[in-house]
């Protein structure tokens, strides 16, 4: 590979997968609503 | 009154989240992706996807899903009655049909797809490929497609796995969003764990695959030809589309589903961060795994020549088992698992969300409970899907991609942004997409979601319109400014309407059963076209009825 081809699939691959895992990370630290989804409900029942 | 069914929820917020993603990841993820970017100029074709991304598929995804929320706040589980929340004007609703229309159509040929990724993954197990070479392979898909030839000892095997595919999504479509949930939760990451597994062997594969027929064979060099930018093809408008075309393949917006996945979500919940959140695991399937699986192995045992000249849809069926077989037998089993298991998953994941909206519209509508909404959609499916298994050669199949999965598409995400950036206004719009949000969607996309997604839809659409000559937009510019008018492709829409290319071949063909063979797929293609057009029309008589029954009951 030469070395433009190799940064740029670096450069965006690396991007997205951070990108993608920090807004992941963002919603499970993002607590729900109350009553928004039923498994939530049944773990405070 | 909806059916108290059509009021229920998501289990958890994660779990939305892998059913969104695994909506838009689909086969295209694996296969499309890969065909774009090698008949794009690989490199020229990155940067454009990624810019496309961001100001059109990003901003379709925020719209559909407040779209769908606030359709969901009046109860709308379906795009008709979603869109015609949004405008006093009663025609939306019709233009609301594509997405039950587009769902019904394509989850007719896409569980063909779905059910030969569940023969294929037997067939690796059975080690059926074990000791075919290339030709023999490729030659087990036509067999396996022409039906009435067994592969598998069973009589009609294509149609057999047909029908246990339907019969698997209706199952898990019966049990309403926990059995949508449940397999999203289970397969996505069984899908990323496979994709993993078979993209480090991508990467790594190097030149070890060279040998006496392809000694140029390189892993490095499929990678190199993808990656490599040129800067030169960024003002030509083939290499745009084809990646504006892709995001709207691999996002699935434009068809209804994400629609109606939202409009489950509670009013106050956020949809600003789940929408960006799904839609970057999906890219992330797309720009990580898919472009380090095809592409590097084809090009690894076969040579990029060879790849550029075959990149298509085929490989993953005709290709893909005769490139495992170099790893030996466990191992061609272990990734022939792998590969078709995680388009599998990949396939039924969307394929689920396409029968959600036909399932949200009867139940809101007429008051099917869940189960006869799933087993409705399985029949219409089947029935629809007959032709495209029977007479897959004929044509069929391509004509419901081309029509359902291709163009419907874009003539509804055209429709749906004009209608909620300019009719439904852009206050109100950024309003819903903010309400409840967990981040601040920057203030630049107010701009983009008004002005440049139209725009950008309205490209694609009047690109593929008139489509010129041979995809040569620099010559049929030069043509028309120099008095020659323009000269449309036989892929252009206008052309496809005319049978144009099918025509022509008609037209130079000498072989009386070639002749015999065209004239054939011209009758069936029309046939598909007249079914497709019934299909259509019949929901907008299903939505009037729907919308008188609302009157006669107040609720309109």
């Amino acid at each position: 590979m030469n070395a433009t081809a190799l940064t740029l699939m670096i450069v965006v691959q690396v991007s997205v997968t951070g990108i993608t895992g920090y807004f992941f990370w963002r919603v499970l630290k993002s607590p729900p609503e109350p009553d928004s989804y039923t498994e939530d409900k049944k773990e405070e029942v | 009154m909806a059916n108290n069914e059509s009021t229920q929820q998501w289990g958890s917020r994660v779990g939305l989240i892998l059913a969104m993603a695994g909506n838009a990841v689909g086969l295209g993820n694996f296969l499309r992706f890969p065909e774009q970017a090698i008949q794009n100029g690989g490199g020229a074709f990155i940067i454009p996807y990624i810019i496309c991304f961001l100001v059109m598929g990003i901003p379709l995804l925020w719209i559909e899903w407040s779209m769908g929320r606030f359709g969901g706040k009046f109860g709308h589980h379906s795009t008709p009655f979603i869109l015609d929340t949004m405008d006093k004007k009663r025609l939306w609703k019709y233009f609301g049909v594509f997405g039950i229309f587009t769902n019904l159509a394509v989850a007719a040929y896409y569980c063909y797809i779905e059910s030969w990724t569940l023969s294929y993954v037997l067939h690796s197990v059975l080690g059926t490929f074990n000791g075919m070479n290339q030709i023999q392979v490729a030659h087990f898909f036509d067999t396996y497609v022409t039906i009435g030839k067994s592969t598998f000892g069973i009589p009609y095997e294509a149609v057999v796995f047909y029908i246990i595919c339907i019969i698997i999504n209706t199952s898990i479509l019966a049990k309403g969003l926990e059995g949508v949930e449940k397999v999203a939760k289970i397969g996505m990451p069984l899908l990323l764990m496979f994709g993993a597994f078979l993209a480090i062997r991508g990467l790594t594969l190097g030149t070890s695959g060279a040998t006496a027929a392809h000694p140029t064979a390189s892993a490095w060099a499929g990678l190199n030809f993808l990656w490599t930018p040129q800067p030169s093809s960024l003002t030509n408008p083939k290499v745009w589309l084809a990646a504006a075309g892709q995001i709207f393949f691999t996002l699935s917006v434009g068809m209804g589903t994400v629609h109606c996945y939202a409009a489950y979500v509670k009013s106050n919940d956020d949809i600003a961060l789940n929408a960006v959140s799904a839609g970057f695991m999906n890219e992330f399937v797309e720009i990580v795994l898919g472009s380090l699986i095809v592409i590097p192995i084809a090009a690894g045992y076969l040579g990029l020549g060879w790849l550029k000249q075959h990149a298509g849809f085929g490989i993953a069926f005709q290709t893909m088992p005769y490139l495992f077989s170099h790893w030996g037998p466990f191992l061609a089993a272990v990734a022939g698992v792998m590969w078709f298991g995680l388009l599998f998953f990949a396939g039924i994941t969307s394929s689920l969300a396409m029968g959600t909206p036909w399932m949200g519209f009867m139940q809101d509508e007429f008051n099917w409970n869940r189960k006869k909404g799933a087993w409705s959609f399985g029949a219409v499916v089947l029935l629809l899907g007959l032709p495209t298994v029977f007479f897959y050669n004929l044509g069929v199949f391509n004509e419901y991609d081309y029509w359902a999965g291709t163009v419907s598409l874009v003539v509804f995400a055209l429709a749906e942004s004009i209608l909620f950036a300019w009719i439904f206004g852009m206050d109100k719009g950024w309003k819903e997409i903010n309400e409840g949000g967990d981040i601040k969607v920057p203030d630049i996309y107010k701009f983009i979601i008004k002005f440049i997604t139209p725009l950008l839809l309205l490209f694609v659409f009047i690109g593929s319109l008139f489509k010129p000559l041979n995809n040569n937009w620099t010559t049929a510019f030069h043509n028309l400014f120099t008095g020659n008018g323009w000269a449309l492709d036989n892929s252009s829409i206008i052309k496809q309407i005319m049978q144009s290319g099918l025509k022509e071949k008609i037209a130079a063909a000498t072989d009386p059963s070639m002749i015999h063979h065209l004239h054939q797929v011209l009758f069936y293609t029309d046939a598909a076209r007249i079914l497709l057009t019934t299909v259509f029309f019949g929901i907008c008589a299903m939505v009037y009825v729907a919308y008188r029954k609302r009157v006669r009951e107040g609720r309109a």
